[in-house]
């Protein structure tokens, strides 16, 4: 199970009717039973946790593929509780050289902070890409043509991503333990079955695995967790002038949303409210029906 | 707006406050489940600003009348065909929490997305096809579900609309269903009557189903009650690895059932070593104090050094898991060749593998028919019972005392190929695999030992590296020889120039070692030869292995040579280059040789003769049955 032990997010004390009822009738809440010890956070947390120390056990060259974002900020923290305060493998960075400012002064700023084994690779440029793609498509597929260089380059079995369910439908459909073609590709139409938390470890040579700690993980669980563990984020994510970014990438091809949410506590209430979804303001999303699983099946996260 | 819907909404997240609930929704291909997702999302007033329309205004484009499915087939292909592929989820909220739904393919290709799927769920949904009734893709994933453990199983007989809502018909399937799923062992926690298209008995009852008086699909969903605490078993704490970044020496896993604190008294298993936890070390603030509860991943130091590596099992003293190389087990296969009596296949329970045979198989079938019952192999998509015979030792439980550390998957080339329930558990027995016929000596036994005038035996020198076991075994394999007898000396050393060539001196690689070793001598003792085994063996327990192997032949000695004597006589400079630190894992400086407590003869060699203490050992193979010749007949030797 993804999330083990779910009952134990169940504590009755806590649970609170929904904010403004909606039509569904309420059924009595008697007999539940347990008094867990662990709450909803720790409970991703520790699956999380157990997923990387698989991930250390099981592969021979992993590293962690840090984006600079909010999730791979929480990734980053849960692989040092994992391995008790610093990560022993390569937290790389695969730069497009377009990303905002802010996200670079973080990256240098907590590279150091973190003790992390940075490695910054960089991406070709826009004319070596596929010209059918639709441009934010396109402009984004250089991340995967980059990831492709850098694992040609050092040779990894096993790259950490922080991508989540509840983001995107293609990602919705990943496996916790990803395995990739000799050429990155994700075939989704043959994905081998994982369940009780035994994971296919075994990339056929030449492959690599994608594996994905927080793949069960929601975008307010990614900033209650942030909240509570006091992670750093960039500036970008809260609201200046009525505008904020739910997600970042390219400087060129993201958009923030509009919001007065200047705090995380302020954007959990937002992100109670509100039917937008997350990635809305990333162009590459929206450009085609399928552009981005035609992104996802040659390679991008 | 051109862009297509999300399979998943995040526009509902979970906070920290509410429940979560994980709920596959299961059933025959074209049964409906994508309407009923579909529905749910609309009724609960989760879908995003805009979705409905621009639902409709794609299915018009594609000139189709306006599905509900949509909403799931989010990926170009399923829309294509016109089927799921995969699970995907969706999260939406009823009155008292949130729900995250699974969508399981029907088809029967896609069983392993199914089981994906649905092994991540705490209840499920199974929907039938008023006018259909059940099918075997039906009875299939109720099998499943009873197979993955989930024990809620709403039942839902969608399409109510195409039957004139009959309450003739729906009883017809109820009764069918519960059935079936009572034979499984699972109560349906509801049997309900619905039209996913037309809303009938998702949110709310309507006129057409007034002879109805359950709960609704979104009631029924909101009253699944919690399984038992896995708190409330006994601590099961399967180890991930052993970290050493920095001085603490870290035992790293996740909790699985019952809990832990520093001070307890615990046993590691399979090996069943005893120690105590001094710590439970965190990030960033370290050491945590008090209970760590079932679903904890935590790190542990203990209180001295023991052997302890990935698969073991930890658990209090007195409430341990049982070391077995034998299970029985409920499995599903997914493969698609058959799981074949006699296959070997790699079996991984909570962090241990193992190469393991399949000895047996009994009650194979298609859940889906349930007929045609055989013996020999399980088919792709079908179910049986398996015995599996262990290359190691491993420790596990029955399923029914512990869900968690009862289960286990089954890896074929590399890729997970079935899993399944373990039923019982064997202790200690030997495992034989049967498709295996050694082809028999010609000669028997009594032939041999006639001429060599000893019956076979396995003499196993033990004890620390300079305690002279090479120099004895020699004299001793002379002495036999000069006899007329039949000796053969195995050093470890030797052994590992060739056969054991792969096999290097970590924990793991030294048991395998001992493990070839008694295995050859094992053979040569039972064709009536002496095998002389001169190797450290600092493990008991590896000893006991070897025992286990070589069975009535096994004649441990113990060289008990001071090991201050051995550092000195130094044979192989061993000694020398482990204390200038270039020999890693030496045995004799640490205090990692653990001497028999047991041994059929003790030696101290630095108090001896060689001659004398080759007497010693002729003498003890003379009297425990292996030699037949006399005593007196000694004397000549010297």
């Amino acid at each position: 199970m993804h999330v083990l032990n779910n009952e134990s997010a169940k504590d009755p004390s806590r649970w609170v009717a929904p904010a403004n009822g909606n039509a569904i009738p309420q059924i009595a809440l008697a007999a539940r039973s347990g008094a867990p010890s662990i709450d909803h956070l720790d409970a991703l947390e520790a699956q999380s946790i157990y997923i990387l120390r698989e991930a250390f056990a099981r592969l021979k060259k992993l590293a962690l593929l840090w984006s600079l974002g909010k999730d791979s900020n929480v990734m980053i923290w849960l692989a040092r509780k994992a391995f008790l305060g610093r990560v022993p493998f390569p937290a790389l960075h695969v730069d497009t050289g377009k990303k905002f400012p802010e996200m670079y002064a973080f990256r240098d700023r907590y590279g150091k902070e973190w003790e992390l084994d940075l490695r910054v690779e960089p991406c070709p440029p826009i004319e070596t890409i596929d010209p059918t793609l639709p441009p934010a498509a396109r402009s984004a597929a250089r991340k995967t043509e980059g990831l492709k260089l850098a694992l040609a380059k050092f040779g990894f079995d096993g790259l950490i991503a922080g991508i989540r369910r509840d983001e995107e439908a293609t990602r919705a459909k990943e496996r916790v333990f990803s395995p990739r073609g000799t050429e990155g590709g994700w075939d989704v139409r043959d994905q081998p079955p994982e369940f009780w938390d035994q994971f296919n470890a075994s990339p056929p040579p030449g492959a690599h695995l994608r594996i994905h700690p927080i793949l069960h993980w929601t975008e307010a669980d990614i900033w209650a967790y942030t909240k509570r563990e006091n992670i750093p984020i960039i500036p970008l994510y809260l609201a200046k002038d009525g505008k904020r970014y739910r997600s970042l990438g390219d400087a060129d091809i993201t958009f923030p949303v509009a919001s007065a949410a200047a705090n995380i506590e302020e954007i959990l209430a937002e992100l109670e409210a509100t039917k937008v979804p997350e990635r809305s303001g990333r162009a590459l999303d929206h450009e085609t029906e399928d552009a981005f699983e035609r992104l996802r099946v040659a390679g991008y996260l | 707006m051109k862009m297509i819907l999300p399979a998943s909404i995040s526009a509902t997240p979970n906070g920290t406050t509410r429940p979560q609930v994980r709920i596959v929704i299961v059933g025959h291909v074209d049964h409906g489940k994508s309407t009923l997702v579909g529905r749910l999302l609309h009724e609960t007033k989760s879908l995003p600003e805009g979705k409905l329309e621009m639902l409709k205004s794609v299915s018009a484009r594609r000139g189709m009348p306006f599905e509900w499915s949509f909403l799931l087939d989010a990926l170009q292909t399923e829309r294509d065909q016109g089927i799921t592929i995969d699970t995907t989820q969706i999260r939406f909220r009823t009155g008292s929490r949130d729900i995250v739904l699974i969508d399981a393919p029907g088809h029967a290709e896609f069983l392993r997305n199914m089981i994906t799927g649905a092994s991540q769920a705490d209840g499920a949904v199974l929907i039938i096809d008023a006018l259909e009734g059940v099918r075997d893709q039906t009875r299939r994933h109720g099998y499943l579900l009873h197979l993955l453990g989930v024990k809620q199983v709403a039942v839902v007989v969608n399409k109510m609309d195409r039957v004139d809502f009959s309450a003739d018909r729906f009883n017809e399937i109820s009764d069918e269903i519960s059935a079936h799923l009572t034979d499984l062992g699972m109560t349906p926690t509801a049997v309900i009557p619905i039209s996913a298209r037309d809303g009938d008995g998702v949110a709310e009852r309507t006129p057409r189903t007034r002879w109805y008086q359950g709960p609704t699909v979104v009631e029924a969903l909101d009253a699944l009650e919690p399984a038992r605490p896995l708190e409330e078993l006994a601590l099961r704490l399967p180890v991930q690895a052993i970290y050493k970044f920095d001085d603490r020496r870290i035992v790293a896993g996740r909790i699985e059932s019952g809990h832990l604190a520093a001070g307890d008294e615990i046993v590691i298993m399979p090996a069943g070593k005893i120690a105590k936890i001094k710590t439970v070390e965190s990030w960033p603030l370290t050491p945590v104090q008090g209970k760590q509860g079932a679903g904890r991943s935590v790190g542990i130091t203990l209180d001295r050094e023991l052997f302890v590596e990935r698969g073991d099992v930890i658990s209090h003293t007195g409430a341990s898991p049982r070391d077995t190389r034998r299970l029985r087990a409920r499995i599903f296969w997914l493969h698609d060749k058959p799981l074949a009596n006699g296959e070997q296949i790699l079996v991984r329970l909570g962090t241990r593998e193992s190469r393991a045979t399949v000895v047996r198989i009994e009650k194979a079938v298609d859940p889906g028919e349930l007929s045609s019952i055989e013996n020999e192999s399980i088919a792709k998509n079908h179910v049986g019972e398996i015995d599996i015979s262990l290359a190691q030792p491993i420790a596990a439980d029955p399923y029914s005392d512990n869900p968690r550390t009862g289960r286990l998957v089954i890896e074929v080339a590399g890729r997970i190929a079935g899993g399944g329930l373990v039923l019982s558990v064997d202790a200690g027995q030997r495992a034989v695999p049967i498709d295996i016929v050694p082809v028999e000596s010609a000669l028997r036994p009594d032939e041999r030992s006639a001429r060599y005038r000893h019956n076979g035996a396995v003499v196993w020198l033990t004890g620390l590296p300079g305690s002279g076991k090479s120099t004895l075994a020699r004299a001793l394999e002379r002495r036999l020889f000069g006899n007329g007898g039949s000796p053969i000396l195995l050093d470890g050393d030797t052994l590992r120039a060739g056969l054991n060539g792969d096999l290097g001196f970590s924990a793991a690689d030294r048991t395998e070692n001992i493990r070839r070793l008694a295995e050859v001598a094992t053979h040569l003792a039972r064709n009536g030869h002496i095998a002389i085994v001169a190797a450290v063996s600092p493990s008991r327990e590896d000893r006991a292995a070897a025992r286990r192997i070589a069975d009535a032949a096994f004649r441990e000695v113990y060289v008990a040579t001071p090991a201050e004597v051995c550092e000195s006589r130094d044979p192989k400079g061993h000694y020398a280059k482990a204390r200038a630190g270039a020999l890693q894992a030496f045995t004799g400086i640490g205090n990692d040789y653990q001497p028999p407590a047991s041994s059929e003869l003790t030696i101290d060699t630095s108090a001896r003769s060689v001659s004398d203490a080759a007497d010693e050992i002729e003498r003890m193979l003379a009297k425990t049955g292996i030699l037949f010749d006399e005593l007196v007949d000694l004397a000549a030797n010297i």
